[in-house]
């Protein structure tokens, strides 16, 4: 207990300063860190060839979001198509299927990292430190991006002081955006928890893999192949990124990708760290740090209540250890040095986060501690992926304002932009959407038992199916491993609901804040709405609640919750 | 400032320089850099935690190893057959009936390897680890493991449960983590305890 809440309070120690300094390296003014980096900047940009001078409109940062997502995209295909014969491929690995080598593009170009493959073993040192490692940093960079851009939008746009109404708005350049990320952000940030993590045990080297010979003669297994590698670099952005798809099959419950409690302490802040500091960046980027600090207060309800679901729910034994050892907690995947509670925080907190990465087998969960990771996905705006977090809990938060709009009769506005007919229909898809793709693709899957691949039966049997979609949806990248999920079905279908689950969710928003933007501002005054009051902060959280219940409650009640009546029932058997 | 059109969004072209931009920063350079700075700097611990006995390679600190005879201490259950490329858990879910026959077997195999009855075992013991390379046990399992390893090596359990509490890493930094017993290095000075022993004996 005491682990996790020192944990928590170092990383929201650390992300005030940092959402602090990210207001400043997006706000547009001069700061501290111009001098070191914007000598490096503009090199890249006189290489990728732009104008960082350049403003764009929502529809132009749209467009430029989505053409370099494309071409990127195709890049990341070839490479994995084609890592046979490229360089940098010491354990001479072949090439992917054509389907596995797309769903692993989407999959990571989609900041999810889903994975069908098992790392060390399918991929070269070229597609996993080079590529796979480029888009760990890109998309992350990218969400924030676009979540910037819809903020700037939220108030008006750069050019609200002197732009008329109606007159779309400047919402900043793209390419900057994506740049200043990286260079200010992300890489320091990177470099910094990869050498942490190789003083610990990470892998850092470019050596092949390391042959003993064991200890135990009478053992069948006298050989073991140690895999190494450039890991400690990719773990790094792999947890600061959102990202999750780690370098060894399990993640970072191997004791290579995470071999201390100090390397554990140091990835589970790294999971949230940006996130949260998302939240206060927020706040900045519209010039209400009150509006940031309700925010942030939301979403520490959720979940700080979901940790503790999580936590108690993984204290409890493993049902089939009934009668079989002592009386203890459910160990089945986790491993010794982490325990049963640091397991459950950072189950809760991967899933939450849109991150995905693991350092237990979240298969082997009890029932509550399955629903809770799968409810983190399904709201998928607690802390969230990196900028597209933030931009779905704005979401909720246009919701929110208009039903209360609604209830109290007035207009309802955010920021003293209104939200009108056009926006609302707009969020409505936003809101059936995710129904209609992740109970249609599990209806689907799970009507054809030759396409699902299940490892246990049972109610379990459609969570599996159920959470690998939500995954893929939420952009998180998690599994119940024990899916035999390398198959054409498979791969596409995850496309389908990865391309999805990325893009709309991102570009609706962005087009509703250009909209709002060059609307007239409302004055505020006693009767507007105040979105940083605690009467706010309840609706929106009644808001998140009702939403997901409405959509996914029947879903739940044929997976875990009928998991753990099913394992209640059987009470004790012999 | 320059104003606002449509073709500033940029072309093709823009995103073909891009990528090929951003892979040579993050990929080449960023990666280049702090695997090569971490390897200079921990150069054990970035080439795998490698120990070395009498000048060979017989395993690393944090890949956990199977130990069949009953003169070391077993590590948790591995899902994968302790193989680091095969690296993995069960994802058998409480419900599956596959995973209590898995725990019924073992918990079976221990009750006689240790005369002890099922209510005693530590329920670690019988758990799969999450990537099937757990190099770790608690002190409780190794103590459990204790009386087994004395009588069959001729040691005094106190001398074995000594050999456990040198062996128990507590919290790093006197914060983080909860005690654990590497069994691989428990099991080398096993064998260096054994053979001082014989040792003093001749």
């Amino acid at each position: 207990m005491f682990e996790i809440i020192l944990i928590m309070a170092i990383a929201v120690a650390l992300a005030y300063p940092l959402g602090r300094y990210m207001t400043g390296v997006f706000s547009g003014q001069a700061h501290f860190s111009d001098r070191l980096f914007n000598p490096i900047e503009k090199v890249i940009y006189r290489c990728i060839g732009i104008n960082p001078g350049v403003s764009m409109t929502w529809k132009s940062y749209g467009v430029a979001f989505l053409l370099s997502n494309l071409v990127l995209g195709i890049i990341a295909f070839l490479i994995l198509k084609f890592q046979h014969v490229l360089p940098m491929n010491p354990d001479g690995i072949g090439p992917l299927s054509w389907d596995l080598a797309l769903h692993t593009a989407v999959s990571f170009l989609t900041n999810t990292n889903q994975q069908h493959y098992s790392g060390q073993a399918q991929l070269s040192y070229l597609s996993q430190g080079t590529l796979i490692v480029t888009l760990q940093f890109v998309t992350p960079a990218m969400g924030l991006a676009v979540c910037v851009a819809m903020l700037r939008g939220m108030v008006g746009g750069r050019d609200e002081k002197f732009a008329k109404d109606g007159q779309e708005r400047d919402l900043g350049n793209y390419y900057v955006d994506v740049v200043r990320g990286l260079t200010r952000v992300f890489i320091p940030l990177a470099a910094v928890v990869a050498l942490i993590l190789a003083s610990q045990g990470v892998p850092s080297t470019f050596k092949g893999a390391q042959n003993v010979e064991t200890l135990d003669s009478q053992s069948e297994v006298t050989e073991q192949t140690i895999p190494v590698g450039p890991v400690a670099s990719m773990v790094a952005i792999k947890q600061l990124g959102t990202n999750g798809g780690g370098w060894y099959g399990p993640n970072s419950s191997n004791p290579l990708e995470n071999p201390t409690p100090v390397s554990n302490a140091v990835e589970t802040i790294a999971l949230v760290l940006i996130p949260m500091g998302v939240v206060f960046l927020a706040g900045g980027m519209v010039r209400r740090k009150k509006f940031g600090v309700m925010s942030f207060v939301v979403m520490a309800v959720f979940s700080v209540s979901f940790i503790g679901l999580t936590v108690y729910s993984e204290l409890q034994p493993n049902a089939a250890f009934n009668e079989l050892a002592a009386e203890g907690s459910n160990w089945e995947g986790k491993e010794t040095r982490f325990g049963p509670e640091l397991s459950a925080l950072w189950g809760t907190l991967t899933t939450q986060t849109s991150n995905g990465s693991v350092n237990a087998m979240h298969d082997s969960f009890n029932p509550v501690g399955g629903l809770m990771t799968r409810s983190g996905m399904l709201i998928n705006g607690i802390w969230g992926g990196i900028g597209s977090g933030f931009v779905n809990f704005v979401i909720y938060v246009w919701i929110a304002v208009f039903l209360s709009g609604l209830m109290i009769g007035r207009t309802p506005e955010l920021f003293g932009k209104k939200v009108e007919t056009r926006e609302i229909t707009l969020l409505g898809s936003l809101i059936v959407l995710p129904t209609i793709v992740l109970l249609g693709f599990t209806a689907i899957t799970v009507a054809l038992p030759a396409l699902t691949g299940n490892s246990n039966p049972g109610f379990h049997a459609i969570s599996q199916v159920f959470y690998e979609y939500t995954s893929a949806f939420a952009n998180n990248g998690s599994g119940f491993e024990g899916l035999g999920d390398d198959t054409v079905w498979w791969n596409i279908s995850c496309v389908i609901v990865l391309i999805l689950g990325r893009y709309l969710p991102l570009i609706i928003p962005l087009a509703i804040a250009g909209m709002m933007a060059k609307k007239r501002t409302i004055p505020t005054s006693k009767a507007s709405l105040s979105v940083e009051s605690v009467t706010f902060g309840v609706t929106l959280v009644a808001v998140i609640l009702i939403l997901n219940f409405l959509s996914f409650l029947p879903a739940a009640v044929i997976g875990p919750i009928g998991e753990a009546l099913q394992l209640a029932s059987l009470g004790v058997e012999g | 400032m320059t104003t606002l059109n449509s073709s500033s969004a940029g072309s093709i072209i823009t995103g073909i320089r891009f990528s090929a931009t951003l892979i040579i920063v993050c990929g080449v350079i960023y990666t280049g850099a702090t695997t090569l700075v971490g390897e200079q700097l921990f150069s054990h611990q970035a080439s795998g935690s490698i120990i070395e006995k009498d000048g060979k390679a017989i395993g690393s600190e944090l890949i956990a190893q199977d130990f069949q005879a009953p003169n070391y201490f077993y590590a948790r259950p591995s899902a994968a057959g302790y193989d680091p490329t095969g690296t993995g858990g069960s994802n058998l879910a409480p419900s599956n009936p596959e995973l209590r026959e898995q725990v019924r077997a073992r918990s079976q195999s221990i009750q006689a390897l240790e005369g002890v009855d099922a209510n005693k075992i530590p329920p670690e013991l019988l758990a799969a680890s999450g990537a099937g390379l757990d190099p770790h046990i608690s002190p409780q399992a190794a103590e459990f493991q204790a009386p087994r390893i004395a009588n069959t090596r001729g040691l005094q359990l106190n001398q074995v449960k000594a050999l456990i509490d040198e062996h128990t890493e507590g919290k790093q930094l006197g914060l983080f983590g909860q005690p654990r017993v590497n069994v691989l290095k428990l099991n080398i000075a096993l064998d260096n305890a054994s053979m001082k022993n014989e040792n003093t004996e001749d």
